[in-house]
């Protein structure tokens, strides 16, 4: 079975322990941070800045772990570690991934809120 | 001291993070500012007292490894204790931070149970510490008291150079006998505020308490580029102290009192000496025996302050004093030279 986008467990915890509406505000808090950070990988990887690539990335995963968006998470990880390719279009490939996965994290977490 | 008075500051880029930290610290009862990145941070903690810090590593401008740096080299800001919640990847990161002294590490996203359980013990841990200054500074200026403190109170003496003053009050068994247990305890506590000030306001720290007698040093912990001028210094104007004193007290019908006071330069053993659960700062040596002599030859003297020959020396010509020629103490194989500062203060 595909791992979930978003793991059920972690965000029931995050609710119980914060409150529902509290985390709707979270969750709200998130949308409107993500593409900042995403443009913010992106503007790293094309200017070659491995400190802010690395440090936008470690956001990503952060607030991923954060809301059970595991897989964004793990790609997020991923860039973190491995820090901007030499060449740039290189990187191109899994910012798109991340991104597509980000969409996706986005679109159940609004759902959850929702529901 | 209650629980709910606790004010943290949460130190992180990320604002769902620096949500998240908030409504954890909020739903514990504790009260809390924001900073966004290290700099911000340092610059808070500066301005307001914070009883603790929650931090990040990752951060612009400012990171977490050098906020940690920044609090450790600052006397007024080291003993804030830093809990750093992170992702930060890698085992020796999270070794960094405890090496630079942050009092824990906890993994984001943190868990609530954990986030509790070490801002309780951080904040106890801070309580604890913050009594043990204040019984300090009871004892010692907040100088003293930081560099007693950053020593960890480590048992073993030292050699230094120091000038000893031994104090007290004259005739204070007749006084006893005169007044009530609490007028005595209350006059004690008068006494030992203005001798206190007196003698911390020249670098001294006062080391024993010996009923109307106290014994302070001047040179140590802490060296003072002038010891034996502190200490003669600081015994003027306890004299002047206790003549404003007894001014207020004739005001009321009471007598009057007289202190004695004994200084002596020279080198001593100082440290801390009992054991790791009661130890005393305190120094020993022919120099402490000296003034003490000298403290309690006052009364025969008919002079409020004696000091010896070393102390005469540093002096220089900076004090008025009168020598009174050699006098053979108890204990002592040659008789010493001995000489009176200032006006004379008769029993």
């Amino acid at each position: 079975m595909d791992e979930p986008v978003i793991d059920r467990a972690v965000y029931a915890e995050l609710r119980d322990t914060t409150g529902a509406e509290f985390l709707g505000e979270l969750v709200d808090t998130f949308i409107e941070e993500g593409p900042g950070m995403l443009a913010e990988l992106r503007g790293a990887c094309a200017d070659g800045n491995a400190e802010r690539f690395r440090r936008a990335a470690h956001s990503l995963k952060t607030n991923g772990n954060t809301f059970g968006a595991l897989k964004l998470a793990a790609r997020a990880r991923e860039l973190e570690l491995k820090g901007p390719d030499a060449e740039s279009a290189r990187d191109a490939a899994a910012l798109a991934t991340l991104e597509a996965e980000y969409a996706r994290a986005v679109a159940e977490l609004k759902a959850l809120r929702n529901g | 001291m209650a629980e709910d008075s606790s004010r943290l500051l949460i130190a992180d880029d990320n604002k769902v993070n620096r949500l998240l930290l908030s409504r954890g610290v909020e739903l514990l009862g504790h009260r809390f500012a924001l900073a966004e990145n290290g700099r911000i941070a340092l610059e808070k903690l500066r301005s307001e007292p914070f009883d603790l810090l929650l931090l990040d590593i990752e951060m612009p401008e400012l990171d977490g490894f050098a906020v940690l740096e920044q609090l450790k080299a600052d006397l007024h800001l080291r003993d804030v204790p830093v809990i750093v919640t992170s992702s930060v990847e890698g085992l020796d990161n999270i070794v960094r931070c405890i090496n630079l002294g942050a009092e824990d590490y906890l993994p984001k996203p943190v868990n609530a149970v954990l986030l509790k359980a070490r801002i309780d013990a951080s904040l106890e841990k801070k309580r604890m510490r913050d009594r043990q200054k204040a019984m300090v500074r009871r004892f010692a200026t907040p100088e003293v008291a930081d560099d007693l403190l950053q020593s960890d109170f480590a048992l073993g003496g030292k050699r230094i150079h120091a000038s000893v003053l031994f104090s007290d009050i004259r005739g204070f068994t007749a006084l006893l006998e005169s007044q009530g247990p609490e007028e005595t305890i209350d006059l004690l506590n008068t006494y030992y505020m203005l001798m206190f000030d007196a003698i911390g306001s020249h670098g001294g720290v006062v080391s024993q308490i010996m009923g109307d007698g106290l014994m302070a040093l001047f040179g140590a912990p802490l060296p003072l580029d002038d010891c034996a001028g502190s200490a003669v210094a600081a015994a003027l104007e306890m004299v002047e102290l206790i003549e404003q004193f007894n001014l207020e007290r004739s005001a009321v019908k009471k007598a009057a009192i007289r202190i004695g006071i004994g200084v002596a330069t020279g080198d001593v053993v100082a440290g801390y000496t009992g054991t790791q659960q009661r130890a005393t700062y305190t120094c020993i040596g022919d120099t402490v025996n000296l003034a003490s002599r000298l403290e309690a030859h006052t009364k025969v003297a008919g002079h409020g302050i004696l000091i010896d020959d070393a102390t005469r020396r540093a002096l220089g010509s900076s004090v008025p004093m009168q020598a009174l020629g050699e006098v053979l103490f108890k204990g002592k194989a040659a008789a010493v030279e001995i000489f009176a500062v200032a006006a004379a203060q008769p029993d």
